[in-house]
């Protein structure tokens, strides 16, 4: 019995001297691979059109059906994409989306694909529908950065100092000072006034043969 | 936003007759009936074990009759985690049902994926290639190990061991990091695909797996050292929860937790499938078919699966992953660019999917849990008709009544740890 017990210690000893797997997250980060299927991001060409043209594979590939696309024509004078049509609105309900990738392996023209950004909590239902404002990657040079920070758009998001166009309102709620400590965590009214009116419409699943 | 909600439906008046008409005409048959248990006499206790209880490995409810602490009955109450995903699969395309699979039995989705995948291929008629083939195996068998650790963590937790279950998942880690890799998530992989697989393997997989490959018999090591010879648990395993070969049989008992009690049948070694037969490996068998028989044959399945991994990663071919059929797999990114004939079946492939020939098939893989069936029944359409999953973890949970009676009551726990069930699995 001693025997036992005294083997069992040591080897508890053992794994006592080794390293720690653990990380200190939040303030660690575990890097992302390469492939990793996280929130969306929709693409830009270098020359800042659009990659999205509309053409609802992404919706029709989901199983769950949370991607919502609303295409419209382009305007030639003013195009928002190369193709004749573009994306007016673009919303996936990120409470429903299950982050399979079919949408980013339907995508002909590698317009969305699935990022390494996770953490995706929030205190808000609605602020959980991504519109097409959230997912959009925002300005030039977002390529390198996301390869420079392979914790990507998200993180980088948040430590822009005057925050590039398309934040997700989460991060402009998060960063209004004492909007925590005033209304308290977890209110669903906390930090309501003095957001970017975003009152998305819930994405509607694409009909779907119910047989 | 303020939009009236719609007329709730009247509830039931309660009237019992009202219950009972209409369970006579629908043929429901009656939830509350099914668990009463007969009283057998005024010594027994009744004892609701769950559906919240730690012990039960999800939510599983157990009614248990003692007569002291000894169980005279046992009735398991199943369908907390009841999902849906059979029904589901009838209104999806056979390559949407694939992340549906993952989800049933979420300790080894893999398995559950590679399953799903061979029996729609079984029915279209199509083989993998062999590269494909060989990242199938070292993905299922890792799932394998990646599920037994689980298992070996949480029921040594359930009967006291609290160290070694850290232990295990730590080691869990280094599998979910290659699933992370692979497929860009650690859990719901749905990385094997009809047809192939969602990619082939970046660079990085081949350090990462000779690493468990090397690392892995250590550990196991490491587990029996703390367990196998550990007195309080040979009290604990040694003779409990016995089941023979014939009712086991009769059961419809697969797994370890048949070849606990003496039967090889392992479906990788009866019917191989994805080139299990180019591997040599053996089938570890129990005799006693108690809890520490059951115990020993996952462990040494776990040094065997290392052994499976070890020899198709030294033989990986190369080549494509996927089927060439582009009826039935995507085009490849490239062409989709260049050529329409693959943009137009890139569309119908993402739009419609494919339509498979009728006709039924059953197809099978040997799950970390058992015998894991997927029985497909085709209309010709893009969709499966009807899909019924013969679930290990179901059958092998209707053997535990008859397994626990007559034990202790603290012994009930370690039954179920040792039948490993997944209710996702149960319930699907
Ligand atoms: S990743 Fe999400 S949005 Fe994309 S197809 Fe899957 S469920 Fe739909
Ligand atoms: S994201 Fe891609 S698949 Fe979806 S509508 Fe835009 S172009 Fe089409």
């Amino acid at each position: 019995m001693f025997k036992e017990i005294a083997k069992g210690m040591a080897f508890t000893l053992k794994q006592m001297l080794s390293k720690p797997i653990t990380l200190q997250w939040p303030e660690e980060q575990k890097p992302s691979p390469p492939r990793h299927r996280g929130r969306h991001i929709l693409h830009r060409y270098d020359n800042g059109l659009e990659k999205c043209i509309g053409c609802e594979l992404c919706a029709a590939a989901c199983p769950v059906g949370c991607i919502y696309v609303g295409s419209a024509e382009n305007d030639p004078a003013h195009p928002v994409s190369p193709g004749e049509r573009y994306a007016e609105r673009y919303e996936i309900n990120l409470m429903r989306c299950i982050y399979c990738g079919y949408c980013a392996e339907a995508c002909p023209t590698e317009a969305i694909t699935l990022g390494p950004r996770y953490e995706l909590a929030d205190y808000r239902r609605e602020r959980l529908v991504a519109t097409k404002e959230d997912l959009l990657e925002a300005w030039p040079g977002f390529e390198k950065s996301l390869a420079d920070n392979p914790r990507g758009a998200g993180a980088d998001q948040r430590e822009q100092a005057g925050r590039a166009p398309g934040v997700s309102p989460r991060v402009a709620w998060e960063d209004r000072e004492g909007a925590v400590g005033q209304a308290g965590r977890g209110s669903p009214a906390a930090g309501q006034e003095g957001l970017a009116p975003h009152v998305p419409t819930v994405a509607t699943p694409p009909k779907r043969n119910p047989g | 936003m303020t939009a009236a909600l719609p007329p709730a439906t009247p509830p039931p008046t309660g009237e019992p007759d009202e219950y009972a008409r209409a369970r006579e005409t629908l043929g429901v048959p009656s939830h509350l009936e099914a668990i009463e248990l007969t009283q057998i006499d005024d010594d027994t206790m009744e004892l609701n074990m769950g559906p919240m209880h730690p012990s039960t490995h999800g939510v599983l409810r157990l009614v248990v009759n003692l007569d002291g602490e000894v169980v005279r009955e046992m009735r398991p109450d199943i369908g907390f985690l009841h999902t849906g995903f059979e029904r589901s699969f009838e209104s999806h395309t056979y390559q949407q049902c694939i992340p549906f699979t993952d989800r049933m039995d979420y300790l080894a989705p893999p398995i559950n994926n590679l399953g799903f995948s061979l029996a729609v291929e079984k029915l279209l008629g199509i083989e993998v290639p062999l590269r494909g083939q060989y990242i199938r195996v070292i993905m299922a068998e890792l799932a394998r190990i990646g599920s037994h650790l689980i298992w070996f963590g949480t029921h040594a937790l359930d009967l006291g061991a609290t160290t070694p279950f850290l232990y295990a998942w730590r080691e869990r880690e280094k599998i979910l990091d290659i699933n992370e890799l692979v497929s860009g998530v650690r859990m719901m992989t749905s990385f094997i695909r009809v047809g192939g697989l969602m990619a082939d393997v970046p660079d990085e997989f081949s350090p990462m797996v000779e690493d468990v490959i090397h690392t892995y018999p250590g550990f196991i090591d490491d587990y029996e050292l703390l367990i196998t010879k550990n007195p309080i648990w040979l009290e604990r395993t040694r003779g409990t929860g016995v089941i023979s070969v014939e009712d086991a049989l009769s059961y419809g008992v697969s797994g370890p937790t048949l070849r606990g009690s003496g039967v090889p049948y392992d479906l990788r070694k009866a019917q191989p499938y994805s080139s299990y037969d180019h591997f040599e490996f053996d089938v570890p068998i129990g005799s006693h078919g108690d809890v520490y028989d059951r115990y020993l044959v996952r462990m040494q399945e776990m040094r065997e699966s290392v052994r499976i991994i070890k020899q198709a990663f030294e033989n990986l071919p190369d080549g494509p992953v996927n089927t060439l059929d582009r009826k039935v797999a995507l085009p490849p990114r490239n062409e989709i660019n260049t050529s329409m004939e693959s943009l137009i079946h890139h569309f119908k492939l993402v739009t419609e999917g494919f339509r498979t020939p009728r006709g039924h098939v059953y197809a099978a893989v040997e799950s970390p849990r058992g015998e894991l069936g997927f029985y497909l029944v085709s209309d010709g359409s893009n969709r499966p008709y009807r899909c019924k999953v013969r679930a290990p973890s179901f059958s092998n949970l209707c053997a535990l009544p008859y397994m626990c009676r007559g034990e202790l009551i603290a012994d009930v726990v370690a039954v179920i740890g040792s039948i490993d069930i997944v209710l996702g699995d149960v319930d699907r």
